[in-house]
Formats: C-alpha cells, sequence, structure tokens
C-alpha cells in the first residue's frame, strides 16, 4: 500500500476588513484554492502577536500565513505594519530554533483580490508541501503542559 | 525600570540541557514592562523551546507560570508548587529575581533566561535607553536632571570634552552629547552658574567598591 500523499495544515490569520472577505469573494465567484488552509478572522492582524504563530506551530500547524491590507490601507492605519515586524520576529525565531522560516508568510492583499488570495493559498501550500510535515509535529513525544 | 533582553533559544537550551521538566517564570513588573520576561514572553519562549526540544528529539517538559514579582519573597512563595513539580526554573526575571528565587529555593538549579541590562526608560516604542548607572551618589540636581555619569560616554563630571560635534558626541556620532543636553536644560531653568562650579572627581565608593550594597533602615526593620 503507498504511504498517504503529505498533506499540509496550513493556519490562515486572515484580516476582516481585506482577506478575510476576499476569501469570501473567491468563494461567491466560485474560484477554488486547496482546502489545506484553517482560516481564523481577526480584526486586524495588528492583533496578532508571536505567541500566536508560535502557538499555532507548536499545536501542529505545517505552515502559517498572515494576510492583512495592502500596506497603507489598514483599517486602523499601522495594524498591517506592526505585523509585518512581528512576522519578521518570529521567523528570526523559527530560524533560531531550527525550523524554516518559509513556514512562515505575510502577504497584503485587498478585499476585491480573491483570484490572488487564491493563487496565494495556491503557492503557499506548495512550498509547505515541498517542505514536508512540521519537524515539531514529526518529533512529537513529549506532552505540552496547559499553561498555568 | 530594570531592562533586560532573552537569550537565544540555543543558549538557553545549552543551559537547561541536564533537565527534563523546567518551569519557565515570568516577572510581572519590570521585566513585562520592557517585553522581555512577562506573561507573554513566558508563554513564546517556553513555546520555542518545547519545539527545538522536539527537533532534536530531546524529551522536554516545560511548564507556564508568571508572578507578580520575582524580587520579592511575598509573591515568590505563589511559585511555590510549581517549583517543586519541575526539575529546575528557568527564570525570566531580572538578576535580582533570579538570586532571590534561587536563595529562596535552595535545592532546585535556578537559571537565568535573560541577560538584564540596565535602567533605562521607554524611549518610543521598542526603544529602551539606560538612564541611570546606580551610581550609589547621585548628582542629577547638579547637572538640570541629565546624569553625565550614565550618558556621557566619558563620565565626564566638568564637561564638556572638546571632541564633541555640533551637538553629537565623538564617541558615538549617532547620540546626542550629554553635555550639550546639560547646557541647554540648565540654560533653560536659569541654572548655568552651576556650570562655573568645578566639580571633585566623583567618590566611587558608592558603587561597585567591596561587593555588593545594602541599604538599612532602621526605622523600618522588626
Amino acid at each position: 500500500m503507498e504511504p498517504e500523499a503529505f498533506e499540509p495544515k496550513i493556519v490562515a490569520f486572515c484580516c476582516h476588513y481585506c482577506a478575510y472577505s476576499s476569501a469570501d469573494l473567491a468563494g461567491s465567484m466560485r474560484i477554488q484554492y486547496p482546502p489545506n488552509v484553517r482560516i481564523i478572522r481577526t480584526p486586524c492582524t495588528g492583533r496578532l502577536e508571536t505567541e500566536y504563530f508560535m502557538k499555532a506551530f507548536e499545536n501542529g500547524a505545517d505552515g502559517v500565513l498572515v494576510a492583512g491590507c495592502l500596506e497603507g490601507g489598514c483599517h486602523f492605519v499601522e495594524g498591517n505594519l506592526c505585523a509585518k515586524r512581528r512576522v519578521n520576529y518570529t521567523k528570526d525565531l523559527l530560524e533560531e530554533i531550527g525550523m524554516e522560516k518559509e513556514r512562515l508568510r505575510m502577504v497584503n492583499i485587498s478585499a476585491a483580490m480573491a483570484r490572488p488570495l487564491a493563487d496565494i493559498v495556491i503557492d503557499m501550500v506548495e512550498t509547505v508541501r515541498k517542505l514536508g510535515p512540521s519537524p515539531v509535529k514529526q518529533n512529537s513525544s513529549s506532552k505540552q503542559e496547559s499553561r498555568k | 525600570m530594570i531592562v533586560a533582553q532573552r537569550k537565544s533559544i540555543p543558549d538557553l537550551l545549552e543551559i537547561i540541557k541536564n533537565h527534563k521538566k523546567i518551569l519557565v517564570l515570568g516577572c510581572g513588573t519590570c521585566v513585562t514592562v520592557c517585553l522581555a520576561g512577562g506573561q507573554r514572553e513566558v508563554g513564546i519562549i517556553a513555546s520555542a523551546l518545547r519545539m527545538a526540544a522536539k527537533l532534536k528529539g530531546l524529551p522536554l517538559e516545560v511548564e507556564e507560570l508568571t508572578i507578580e514579582r520575582q524580587c520579592d519573597n511575598v509573591f515568590i512563595e505563589q511559585a511555590a508548587e510549581a517549583i517543586k513539580r519541575n526539575d529546575a526554573v528557568l527564570s525570566l526575571g531580572c538578576g535580582a529575581g533570579v538570586q532571590a528565587v534561587a536563595e529562596r529555593y535552595t535545592s532546585k538549579p535556578v537559571y537565568a533566561g535573560l541577560d538584564t541590562a540596565f535602567i533605562g526608560i521607554l524611549e518610543e516604542r521598542g526603544v529602551w535607553t539606560e538612564k541611570c548607572a546606580a551610581c550609589g551618589a547621585c548628582v542629577l540636581h547638579q547637572y538640570g536632571g541629565i546624569c553625565p555619569v550614565t550618558r556621557c560616554a566619558k563620565h565626564m563630571l566638568n564637561g564638556p570634552c572638546s571632541s564633541s560635534h555640533e551637538d553629537r558626541c565623538e564617541v558615538n556620532p549617532e547620540r546626542q552629547c550629554a553635555w550639550q543636553l546639560i547646557y541647554k536644560r540648565l540654560k533653560e531653568i536659569g541654572q548655568l552658574d552651576r556650570l562655573k562650579e568645578t566639580k571633585p572627581p566623583k567618590n566611587r565608593s558608592h558603587s561597585q567598591d567591596g561587593g555588593y550594597r545594602t541599604i538599612i533602615r532602621e526605622d523600618h526593620r522588626v
């Protein structure tokens, strides 16, 4: 029997004002994209902290996608710029740990960009598929203690 | 406040390498404000350590806890149970916090997860600057509230030196000359005559001399 093909699990943090709406639009337009992404709606990507990305990886995500508004177009002025800096910080942290930083990506799109969103998801899934399953998941042996 | 920054994950792994169960202990005071050792950073560092250990195939259990203040026995007590059920403590407190926890729980190894850097302030978002060298004999009243001991690269009490350019420090041209700032401030508050006094060499015996310092207030002792 052939081993099951690896299907990456990708957590996509999507801003309510752009990426989430464009995902909605993609659905209305019947644009197909891989079902590997688990979309989490956020009020703004500026709401996201390093901790969120780390916990996503720790709990089994093979990749994390952060999709915020176009630069200059944030509903809260600079939330997406804050997110960009935090994503970059987390990428450095992933490298320190020994994980590929390509597993985390930030993109900027508008609510009307349904087709580009689908292309981004396709590309992200392919990138992570090439990287293989998250090494954290593969070597998972110790149990995570609950946060006190 | 005391400003610190985290050690790298490989350094932390090296520090805790002989232990299988560790407690990452945060502090809710200074290091929370400087985004180095508060509850959020405890979560990030604990996650990073768990992931790094898994990648290396090391068995490691990490528990997270943040107490209000690590340099105070009243608050350290709240960590007693968590410390008891772990092999070691990785403290994200400042140097004082690490030592306070270590003194309290003598049978457990307590390691520093941060590099404590200085006493400073938040200059702007994400930027902290040293303001006080804790020299033990404050001279700020003489210099318009700007400390030459900390902020002048040459620690000059009778400045400026001859090498500042415009208002820039010759040691680091990106920084303002502390003495330029002192002059401007004293002029603004009408105390320029303070600069006419020649200050004697600073008495350094109040700091970094004869070991650690102690302050005793008899009126508060029991």
